[in-house]
């Protein structure tokens, strides 16, 4: 039933959909639409219903016009009774002032509607954004999952504000006032109703040509945003490889291919518009000759004909903003396709459906004949089975390529393995809460990532909600509070995008100070030692000395100076753990690791 | 993570929102003559359809008044010529304005772009890139519109209200002014809505970018929020900075109910005065039922035209703070850039000389000293140099200075005894090539990657083979060849994800490959295992005898590649020379470089004395 081909994310950059696969992205864009639409569907009728009402005064104004001129002046002219008079001017000015406050109501009132449906959108792909693995990221870029939160969200915000809008009142509007020529005069209404046809047809035509062409607006506007994203994020080597010009010219291609884009899609509405109009205005005229025809027959009156001419004309005024948001509708639709395309990926790594609490983990932790391979043909891991008691620290050693950052993601459930089972305190790693994992097992990684806040606010990332104190003693803990404290702010100094300012070493402290706050545990340390100068790592060691005595600790690093508190010693090669042992059983023997450590030796002072 | 506030909001002086505007101008310039033709076909079209009606009327009283049929055809094939003259104009319209606009929009974003790529990397710590993007996308994408469009409308309308008021008038001057008195109340609430919206506007443009920026920094550290399992809690934020920008939407879209109020109940109180006018007037017999008749349609078809007001003034008060936007961004000052009159290293041998150099971060508090307090060091032609210093002592940004990424505060660099700011950006960094301890790879090929600083060689010729395959020997980088495509994969983010290890030494072979005269090295061996790390540091050697160099190292076998040490400790340099001479003469130097515990716990191996350790004395 379903082609897998445009499943998720999938054939995102793909324009030639086969109908099948056109119609399966067109069923899950509308089955999202309903999703977001249902939790307010009472405030949507409320609306409509406001929006009737309001339109209806506006459709009363001519009429109430049409009866003044017609019976209260002759009233006037005639009997010099001026009632009818003030009595069509106070219904007017009434009328007048209903329909202005409810149109007032009825703009917060849709303003809230379509807030509503954007903000339970963002929060959905944000939530999904953080729910997919790690796999998926590593192939859907940052820009693209950025464009999909940003432009794309825009061009539906862009249908909301103004597009529900336009195609309520339009609607409502046509409706009554086709409603009213049909009263006047159907042969008229038939006319007017055989204008439909080309109506349509024009239409039909506008939708399957601006589909695709706002599918690849969406595309190229993706692209856009990831050169621009990359550029910025690596300003210092687009700088120093002196790449600007580089990047001008791809910049400015992608802007080209995305300005063309758009230009088509414009163009095609530059021809749906004017044609909507001229199919209105031919109407009009065929109105007219129909009608004369039958003036002259003695079939209608004058008076009539004249209305029913003004009434086809202004069943056509709202068409331009029917138009309009059918526009936006097709742009908002492509949006739409590709968040429903990000929506439906399905994490590799799931939560459990019925998760096993671990209120307390002590920290043991078991691999039970564990194989992991990105695919058939490229095995990480060759299967293997390795018990880590609680409390025990193990070292990770071996060359880059190893696979031991592989084994560490298993731990902290950053991968699932393709076989067998990891687990922790007996318990199956894709069946315990992920609340509970996450308290549990934290894992520090060379790239210390600081978020935009304070540094206060990064290090309270490891615990929510901690004290002022809580942060400091954590700092303090690693190291990291005498450098903290003389930045401009202290603790509340902005470490701004990227940590600028921040060295790499201070960005390894303070994500220490965040693991140290966070207290798990089972601690796995990726290379999180690597900037660091001597003085402050040994200051970490110290630190992890105390912090590790009652914990599970992995430790990759290509410094041996870890080994020195670990109490067991782990050597890979190729995805295979080659030796197991204590540090001084390993360095008393021939293997690998004392060749290792004697280099390592070496190399010191 | 609070509620951010981008840097340099509502800036102290305020134009007004014409020359807000205006200064788009520039860019818009080629598009001008086509925007005037849009508008022009566009205010025919608007006639065209207010005489329609008009037209109507009298070709139906004189074409049927006899009763005959002959009237009929031409009637029809009148009002069938405009109808079809206002749908080409409409066409004209878009077709003048629209593509035109396209170019003016892409013409912001390329000058925007450029501009950012020329602003300092101090601009860029400051500013979030979520800021930036929003601008770059967002913000741009709404003034095109409002050029190809809201401009246009807004032109166009306001004309048409204004022939039509005076087509009012000159029917009625008693009704005409009843109608053009009640507009007066528009205008005012027009100001008051102008400084009640534009603040909104502005405050959620920004809290969009907000937004954006959070967006990002969950993408990019989701790495982290997951290790912590922190995603709720970033959701949390999340939703909280999307409560507040729905918050300022909604009072958005308050003001635009207010102002549409007007806009609708104005009209019709002018409607209902009107009638009651008309009446007195048409039972005195100074005004025709027919005259009357054609009034009110008049007055009808002026009613589009002033309720678009609403929408266009909230369209246009969007837009002026989208060039704000804009231009804070395109107003900033580059501290940085390229002298008038450039000089040249006419003979790079590459003696590089730090000359009581100053730094500071501009917000530093005033009592506490520069970060870089005077610095003075020389490095000789083909000399390698190691900078020790504790951490946050300032060796990243020292090694920063050097191609300008930073700017001196004080003092100079020299390199063969030209400052680095009489030399334009581009040729003082073809003589400087830097690895990053954060190795940036750019989606693209390894090829392309690794010879990022060779512009001059076509990517694919002999010598750019030779070049990227002794750079990736030399770098230990060799895995590269073994990937799916070879030297060919993309690597980046849009490419194959590589380990840490992997992209450093990459990036290492970038900065091999560039064959500067300087090398400039900021740890550029950390992620590496010590195996690897061996085998490039013997590489490096060959490359490191003819190339000066400056390396950050916090490793002593790091330091080992050096001919000399220089020790960076509280701003200054305060010791430079041998490893050796320095292990003894320098207690500093002992504490930031040994790494012995003597009272290792694990390693039973004895703590000093060995290896290749040799103190001269």
């Amino acid at each position: 039933m379903s082609a897998s081909s445009v499943l998720g994310v999938s054939g995102e950059e793909r324009d030639d959909f086969t109908k099948e696969e056109s119609r399966q992205i067109r069923r899950r864009s509308l089955r999202l639409l309903g999703s977001l639409l249902g939790p307010l569907k009472v405030r949507v009728a409320w609306t409509m219903l406001v929006v009737i009402v309001s339109t209806a005064s506006q459709v009363a104004g001519p009429a109430l016009i049409a009866y003044g001129i017609d019976s209260a002046l002759p009233a006037v002219i005639d009997r010099g009774d001026w009632m009818p008079t003030f009595l069509i001017v106070g219904v007017y000015l009434v009328t007048g002032l209903v329909g202005a406050v409810l149109i007032a109501w009825y703009t917060v009132l849709s303003a809230r509607i379509s807030q509503a449906i954007l903000i339970d959108l963002r929060k959905r792909v944000f939530r999904q954004t953080q729910k997919l693995s790690l796999e998926f990221h590593e192939s859907y870029t940052s820009g693209r999952i950025i464009s999909r939160q940003t432009s794309d969200l825009d061009s539906i915000r862009e249908l909301l504000d103004s597009g529900i809008n336009q195609l309520v009142s339009g609607a409502l509007y046509m409706g009554f006032t086709g409603l009213a020529l049909f009263l006047l005069d159907w042969t008229s209404g038939l006319v007017l109703l055989v204008s439909l046809v080309p109506l349509l047809i024009l239409t039909r035509w506008f939708q399957k040509r601006s589909q695709a062409v706002f599918r690849e607006t969406r595309v190229q506007s993706a692209r856009v945003i990831v050169q621009f994203v990359e550029t910025m994020t690596g300003i210092r080597a687009v700088k120093a490889f002196r790449k600007e010009k580089r990047n001008e010219e791809a910049f400015g291609a992608v802007v080209e291919d995305y300005r063309d884009a758009n230009a088509r899609a414009i163009k095609l509405f530059g021809i749906f518009d004017p044609g909507l109009v001229l199919i209105g205005n031919l109407t009009v005229a065929a109105v007219l000759l129909v009608g004369g025809f039958r003036v002259v027959d003695g079939a209608i009156e004058i008076g009539a004909l004249l209305a029913a001419v003004l009434y086809t004309r202004r069943f056509f005024d709202p068409m331009e903003e029917m138009a309009m948001f059918y526009n936006s509708y097709q742009s908002a639709a492509a949006a739409l396709e590709k968040i429903s395309g990000v929506l439906e990926e399905r994490p590799s790594v799931p939560d459990p459906t019925s998760p096993i609490d671990l209120w307390t983990a002590r920290g043991h932790v078991s691999f039970e004949e564990v194989r992991f391979a990105y695919n058939a043909d490229s095995v990480v891991l060759p299967q293997f089975t390795l018990d880590i008691p609680a409390g025990q620290t193990i070292a990770l050693v071996g060359t880059t390529g190893a696979g031991k950052s592989t084994l560490a993601k298993l731990i902290s459930r950053f991968y699932d393995p393709t076989e067998g089972r990891v687990l922790l305190d007996g318990v199956d790693l894709r069946l315990l809460h992920p609340k509970d994992l996450r308290r549990a097992i934290v894992m520090v990684t060379q790239e210390a990532y600081l978020f935009s806040g304070t540094v206060a606010d990064n290090i309270a990332l490891g615990k929510p909600g901690a004290s002022a104190d809580e942060i400091r003693r954590a700092a303090q803990a690693v190291g990291a509070h005498e450098f903290i404290e003389a930045l401009p702010n202290g603790y509340e100094t902005d470490v701004n995008k990227r940590g600028g300012r921040v060295s790499a070493g201070q960005r390894q402290l303070i994500s220490f100070a965040r693991a140290f706050l966070a207290d798990p545990s089972v601690l796995i340390l990726d290379e999180a030692t690597a900037s660091l100068d001597i003085p402050s790592e040994r200051l970490v060691q110290e630190a992890l000395q105390t912090l590790l005595s009652d914990r599970t600790a992995v430790i990759i690093a290509h410094r041996l100076s870890t080994v020195a508190i670990a109490d067991r010693v782990l050597v890979m090669e190729h995805g295979q753990i080659v030796e197991d042992g204590t540090p001084a059983q390993l360095i008393a023997g021939t293997g690998r690791f004392a060749r290792m450590h004697a280099a390592w030796r070496d190399s010191l002072v | 993570m609070p509620e951010r506030t981008p840097p340099s909001a509502a800036g102290p002086r305020k134009l007004g929102t014409a020359a807000a505007l205006w200064r788009i101008y520039p860019w818009a310039k080629p598009a001008v003559p086509s925007i005037a033709l849009g508008m022009g076909a566009a205010l025919v079209a608007a006639l065209v359809a207010l005489s329609i009606p008009l037209v109507l009327e009298n070709l139906v009283d004189s074409a049927l008044e006899n009763g005959d049929g002959a009237g009929i055809w031409p009637a029809v094939l009148v009002v069938a010529g405009l109808g079809i003259v206002e749908a080409i104009m409409i066409a004209l319209r878009r077709w003048f304005v629209l593509t035109p606009g396209t170019h003016v929009e892409a013409r912001l974003r390329n000058s925007f772009y450029e501009k950012l790529q020329d602003l300092p990397v101090a601009f860029h710590d400051r500013w979030q890139s979520g800021q930036l993007l929003s601008r770059a996308m967002t913000d741009l994408n709404l003034i095109r519109r409002w050029l190809a469009f809201g401009l246009v409308l807004f032109v166009v309308n306001t004309v048409t209200i204004v022939v039509g008021a005076v087509v009012l008038f000159t029917w009625s001057p008693l009704l005409g002014a009843i109608f053009i008195a009640c507009a007066v109340p528009i205008w005012i609430y027009g100001f008051v809505f102008e400084k009640k919206y534009s603040l909104i506007a502005r405050r959620s443009q920004d809290q969009a970018g907000d937004l954006a920026t959070t967006v990002e920094e969950s993408v990019h550290g989701i790495r982290v929020l997951k290790a912590f399992g922190r995603g709720s809690y970033a959701l949390d934020n999340f939703a909280h900075q999307a409560e507040s920008l729905r918050g300022t939407e909604i009072e958005k879209a308050k003001a635009i109910a207010g102002i549409w109020y007007w806009l609708l109940l104005l009209p019709d109180i002018a409607f209902a005065l009107c009638l009651l006018g008309g009446v007195w007037l048409a039972s005195t017999g100074e005004l025709s039922v027919a005259q009357l008749f054609a009034f009110f349609a008049t007055a009808a078809i002026l009613r589009f035209p002033i309720e678009s007001i609403g929408f266009l003034l909230a369209m246009t008060f969007d837009t002026r703070t989208a060039s704000d936007r804009f231009f804070e961004v395109m107003n900033e000052i580059n501290t940085i850039t390229d002298p008038e009159r450039p000089s040249h290293v006419e003979d790079v041998r590459g003696r590089l000389v730090f000359d009581d150099v100053h730094f500071r971060f501009q917000d530093t508090p005033v009592g506490q000293p520069d970060l870089l307090d005077g610095v003075d060091l020389e490095l000789e032609p083909g000399e390698t140099m190691a900078l020790i210093g504790i951490t946050g002592s300032g060796k990243s940004t020292l090694t920063a200075l050097t191609t300008r990424l930073y700017e001196v505060t004080g003092g100079r660099i020299l390199i063969d005894g030209v400052d680095i700011r009489d030399l334009s950006r581009l040729e003082l960094r073809r003589h400087m090539a830097m690895a990053f301890e954060d190795a940036t790879l750019f989606s693209a090929s390894i090829r392309e990657n690794v010879l990022l600083g060779r512009d001059d060689l076509d990517l694919h010729s002999p010598e750019a083979d030779a070049v990227l395959e002794e750079a990736l020997d030399i770098a230990q980088a060799g895995f590269a060849r073994e990937l799916p495509q070879g030297v060919e994969t993309t690597v980046g983010e849009e490419g194959l994800s590589l380990s840490g290890g992997q992209r450093q030494r990459l990036a290492l072979a970038r900065a091999v490959a560039a064959n500067p005269a300087v090398l400039v090295l900021d740890d550029p061996l950390s992620a590496l295992d010590v195996d690897t790390e061996a085998l490039v540091e013997a590489a490096l050697r060959r490359v490191l005898a003819s190339t000066t160099a400056l390396i950050v190292a916090h490793r002593p076998s790091t330091v080992m590649l050096a001919d000399r040490v220089a020790l960076l400790e509280k701003g200054r340099i305060t010791a430079v020379g041998t490893h050796s001479s320095l292990l003894a003469s320098s207690e500093h130097y002992r504490f930031v470089i040994s790494s012995l515990d003597d009272d290792d716990p694990a390693v039973s191996a004895p703590a000093e004395g060995d290896g290749r350790q040799e103190v001269s004395s």
